[in-house]
Order: structure tokens, then sequence, then C-alpha cells
């Protein structure tokens, strides 16, 4: 069954009195333990339909509904609830709190829920043995290498055991060998823990890695 | 209360807050210290103004009483004529001395002029106390430390220890002129900090010849023969028509009043100025949050898309806010009760005489100090607050 369905989806930014539209009349479905892989050129809209579908943006039209929850009817205090149970972000440029270290990182979405203390402690620890930096949690960010700074970040998206893992552009920032690794990882996360990812990407490697590709084109799905 | 509510919604740990701090540690360092001078501007303000109080307030006795002309505010604009002075002295209520004479004492009070020490050609004012023996036995917390008492029926005085060490030619065996004659200084004495250290003593009656006040004095000041008995004492001196032009207050409540008016002017002038000065903190602590937010635009991106809440955001800001604000608080305050080590001298306006006092910190100049700070920080860190709650996701995580 579908984990995500995004349905008549547009969503224009104004610009004084001009309407630019990003997205327009998008429909699809992501099956649930899905590996979905979206492209397509700068300015196509990809990112857009990425926080849309992970409910930090709001569309101008339509409905995406996430694990039978229609995202777009939440509030936004309803909304941040939802994100921090519901969706793991991965970001380009990882985007960890430097004065926190790796540990104290991925421990942050848990802050958000009724966990003990020393049941965060057991998540955090799980979480970065899956990442392989088990050893490196009392490390800061400016300690470690961008691939080790990645995998905080994935441990950290991996931490709450959310419905859906976004990802955009993870390899982006990383040098070869650090991006396989990456993307190996969200692949065993994909087999393994049977986790819905849906990456943004222009990496063709990443692309072999997804199991769908979409194609975005001028805000439209080719 | 704020911070209660605001505890609430932290859900950031106060280390991120402090590392923050730590991490951008000059403009930490630069922001604390212009709000620390605040404090330290306010507190010292209000310690000076609470050591007059507590000099003049420690000067009086709760078992004595003074009698004044009425609307007189010192001993120097009142006067009391001798048929009058003679019936208080026989009211009754009034302790007995040792040698069972009433304990109460007509004295009269002048100013002087002497030049002091520190400041070259400046002259102070200083109050001389024509006293009984009666008066002494009075002021039970004057101690002489050196020479002796000055002999009844001479032209010799004892000085206080503030006097002593401020003005020149204070010292034993110097002669001091005024009231168109010398007086031999020929002890020092030691009133425990009180507003007699700035006063010098001479017998009674030797003091108004030379002044010409003979037959009128400036006030009178007795012990009751009980401490409740002052409502009683009151009563009665006020049923007498001849006593009329006079009035009776607790010492305490005499010297409470002598500090008022200069307490006051030091506190609402002071209070004005550091009210100023905050502007400028406040302005400084302002920026310091603003550029924080400026800086942390990624991260509150994050945080938010994490699912943390616009609230907790706004907590985490404030609550750097006020810690910057704390901190500056304490060190402000530490700074000025490092003054509580230092004496300082002024003409006080109540008597018109040279006051030594310390500055003295309270409870209360404390929690206002505190108060001050918060005020502060909450001012200097709301709108920055508000603007990293407000920010919107997408365009703080886009400005990578």
């Amino acid at each position: 069954m579908a984990i995500v369905s995004v349905k008549n989806i547009s969503k224009s930014y104004w610009r004084d009195s001009l309407e630019i539209p990003v997205l327009r009349n998008i429909s699809f479905e992501v099956p649930e333990g899905e590996f979905l892989g979206l492209m397509g050129p700068s300015g196509s809209g990809k990112t857009t339909l990425l926080n849309l579908i992970a409910g930090i943006d709001q569309p101008t039209r339509g409905t995406i509904t996430v694990a039978n929850t229609d995202v777009t009817r939440l509030n936004e205090s309803q909304l941040a609830k939802w994100r921090a149970q519901n969706i793991g972000f991965v970001f380009q440029f990882y985007n960890l709190l430097p004065v926190l270290t790796a540990f104290e990182n991925v421990e942050l979405p848990l802050l958000l829920s009724k966990l003990s203390k020393k049941e965060r402690r057991e998540h955090v620890e799980f979480s970065l043995k899956v990442v392989g930096l088990e050893d490196r949690m009392r490390h800061y960010p400016k300690q470690l290498s961008g691939g080790q700074e990645q995998r905080v970040a994935i441990a950290r998206a991996i931490v709450t055991d959310p419905t859906i893992l976004i990802a955009d552009e993870p390899t982006g920032d990383l040098d070869k060998t650090s991006a396989l690794e990456i993307l190996d990882l969200l692949e065993q996360l994909n087999k393994e823990f049977k986790k819905t990812i849906i990456i943004v990407t222009h990496d063709p490697r990443a692309a072999e890695k997804a199991h769908i590709i979409k194609q975005l084109d001028k805000g439209e799905l080719t | 209360m704020v911070f209660g509510r605001l505890v609430n919604v932290m859900k950031l740990p106060l280390k991120y807050t402090l590392r923050n701090m730590w991490t951008r540690r000059l403009t930490t360092v630069l922001t604390i210290t212009g709000l620390a001078l605040v404090i330290f501007v306010f507190s010292a303000v209000l310690m000076m103004a609470y050591g007059i109080q507590k000099t003049l307030v420690e000067t009086g006795s709760e078992d004595n009483i003074v009698i004044l002309r009425k609307a007189a505010t010192s001993e120097i604009t009142s006067i009391i004529m001798q048929d009058q002075a003679n019936i208080i002295n026989a009211l009754p209520n009034i302790a007995k001395s040792i040698e069972g004479k009433p304990l109460i004492s007509n004295e009269i009070v002048v100013i002087i002029n002497l030049p002091y020490i520190k400041k070259e050609g400046g002259f102070g004012n200083i109050l001389v106390r024509g006293i009984t023996s009666e008066g002494i036995q009075l002021r039970p917390q004057v101690k002489l430390v050196e020479g002796r008492l000055f002999q009844w029926g001479s032209r010799e005085i004892i000085v206080g220890m503030n006097i002593h060490t401020r003005f020149q030619g204070c010292n034993i065996d110097e002669k001091v002129k005024f009231g168109g004659d010398e007086w031999t200084i020929v002890g020092l004495f030691d009133a425990g900090g009180s507003g007699f250290d700035s006063e010098v003593w001479g017998d009674e009656v030797q003091l108004a010849q030379a002044f010409g006040y003979a037959g009128a004095y400036s006030s009178i000041i007795a012990k009751l023969e009980r401490r409740d008995g002052f409502d009683e004492f009151v009563s009665t001196f006020n049923k007498d028509l001849r006593l009329q032009t006079l009035e009776v207050k607790s010492e305490i409540k005499f010297y409470e009043e002598q500090s008022e008016v200069m307490a006051m002017f030091i506190r609402i002038l002071g209070i004005v100025v550091t009210i100023i000065f905050s502007l400028g903190a406040m302005i400084g602590a302002m920026i310091t949050m603003y550029a924080a937010v400026s800086n942390r635009t990624v991260e509150i991106g994050t945080l938010r898309a994490l699912g943390f809440r616009r609230r907790n955001i706004l907590s985490a800001f404030l609550i750097e806010s006020f810690a910057l604000a704390l901190i500056g608080g304490l060190i402000g305050l530490l700074l000025a009760s490092i003054l509580q080590f230092f004496q300082i001298s002024m003409t006080n306006f109540g008597s018109f005489a040279e006051l030594a006092f310390s500055f003295s910190l309270s409870p209360s100049i404390i929690i206002s100090s505190l108060i001050f700070s918060f005020i502060m920080g909450f001012i200097g860190g709301f709108l920055p607050a508000v603007r990293a709650a407000r920010l919107n996701i997408v365009n703080a995580l886009r400005s990578a």
C-alpha cells in the first residue's frame, strides 16, 4: 500500500503580484518500503516537492497523505509534532548543531519525545551503531569528516524510527568515497530496516540505488 | 511566571545555550560587560543611598527620644528656650542615671568649617555638639579610643574618628579655632560607624557661651523609663500648652528622616542615570542576540524541521539573553559589593554637615539589581527571539 500519496499538488510563490508556479498538478504514490529518487535540473521543483511531503511547506492546491494523515490539513503546531514522529531529515550540508557532540545531535529529536534519559541513550547509541560511529559519540561535528558528519545526520534522522526518510542531495557535499558510503548506508536502511526513503539528487550513483526515479522538469513530472 | 513557562517550553538543553555563548565568547564577554557595568552603577547607587540611611539609623537608639522645634528638619534649625527645657526636664517617665538624675541632655549644635586633609583649599562643614554628662550616657555606642574626655568647664573638645582622619589639624593636643576661641583636642572617639563619628563634642555650657546660645538649646535628648512608654510620654508632652512649639520623635525616626532627603536624591538621580545607561546595554544585548539569530538561521530551520516548535526556539533565545543578563548582573553586583570596603564622606542635605558612610549592600538591593538585569535581558532578547521563532523553515534552511 502507498505510504505517501500526492494528489494534484500545485505550488506557487508570489513575487510582488506575480505568481511564479513551482509545481504544477503533480500526483504520484510511494509504496511502503520504497526507495524513491527525485531527479531533475536545478529549479525544477524537486526540493519544494520534498519539503511539501516532509511537512515543512504547504502546497497552494492539492493534498498529501502520509501514513493516512492528510498533511495539508494540519496546523503549524500539529505539523511540528507530526514531523517529529514521522519524518527523518538528511540535508546536503548535514545541518548538525556545531556546539553539540555527535551523541547530543542524534539525541535532539528524542528531546521532543516522552522517553526517559536512559531510553534516549539506548536509542542514540543504537542509531550511532547502525551508522558505524559508536566510537565517535563524544566528538563535535568539526572533529569529524564530511562523510562522518553525514552519517551522524542519518543517525539523527533514524533515531525516532520515522515513517519516512527524506534526503535532499545527501551526497552533494561529499567526495566520491564518502558519497558511496552514504548511499550504501541508505540502501542498507531501506533493505534491512524497511525504511521508506525519498531522496532528491543529481548524483547518478544515488539514482542507481533508487528503485523508482521520478523526473521533474519545470514543475511537472515527466 | 514568565520564567516558569520558559522552563516548561525549554525543550532545547541548557548546554546548547551555554555552548553557543562560549562559541562567540568575545561578543558574549562584551555584552556581559555592558550589562555588568549598568548593574554595577545601579547597585552602587542603591548601596550608597542605603549606606547613608544605615549610618544615620544606626546613630539613633531605640530607647531615646529627641525633642526639637516643630518643623525643624535638623538640630541646626531647631531652638528650644530655657523655660521650655525646664518643663521638659521635669516631665515624668524619663529614665534615671546611676546617680539618680534624669537621663536627659539639653544640647546645642553648631556647624563649623575646617579644611580637608585631601582636597587642597577645600573646606567641609562639621557638626559640633555641646553635650552634657547625661548626653554621653545616652550614647553608649560612643567610645573614647585615644586621649581623655574634655574637662567640664574648659575649652576642650573630643573629635569623632571620621573628623580626625579627614580634616586638617584634628589630632590630639592640636588646637582648633572656632566660636572666637581656641579649643584643644584632648580625645578621639569611635561611634561604631554611626553619624556621631562625623561630629565634634564639647561642654554644652562652654559652647553655648562661645556661640551666644545662652538661654536656648538646639535639641533635647532623653531616655524613657520604658521603651513602650513613648506614646504615653508624647501624650503628656502634647497636653502642655507651653510645649506646643516643640515636637517629640523617637531618635531612630529622627535620624531616618535626616537621611531621607539625601537617600531619595541619590536614588532618583542614580536610577535615572542607570536607566539611560541601560538603554545602551539593552541595545548592545539586542545587537548580540540579533547577530546570534542571523548566524544560526540554518540551525533554527533545522530544529524546526526536526519538530521543535516556535515557542521552543523563542525560549532558547530568551534563555540565552537571560543568561547574559544574569551573568552580567552577578558580575556587576560582585564588583559593587567590593565598594562595601570603601567609606566616603559628603555633606548630608538633612543636617548640612559632613557625614562619612560606607556603601552598604542589602538583600533588597541584590533582588532589585537582579530584577533589573532580567528586565534588560528580556527587553534586549525579546525581539530577536521573536524573529528567530518566526523564521520560515524553508527560507531558513535555504540560507545555508
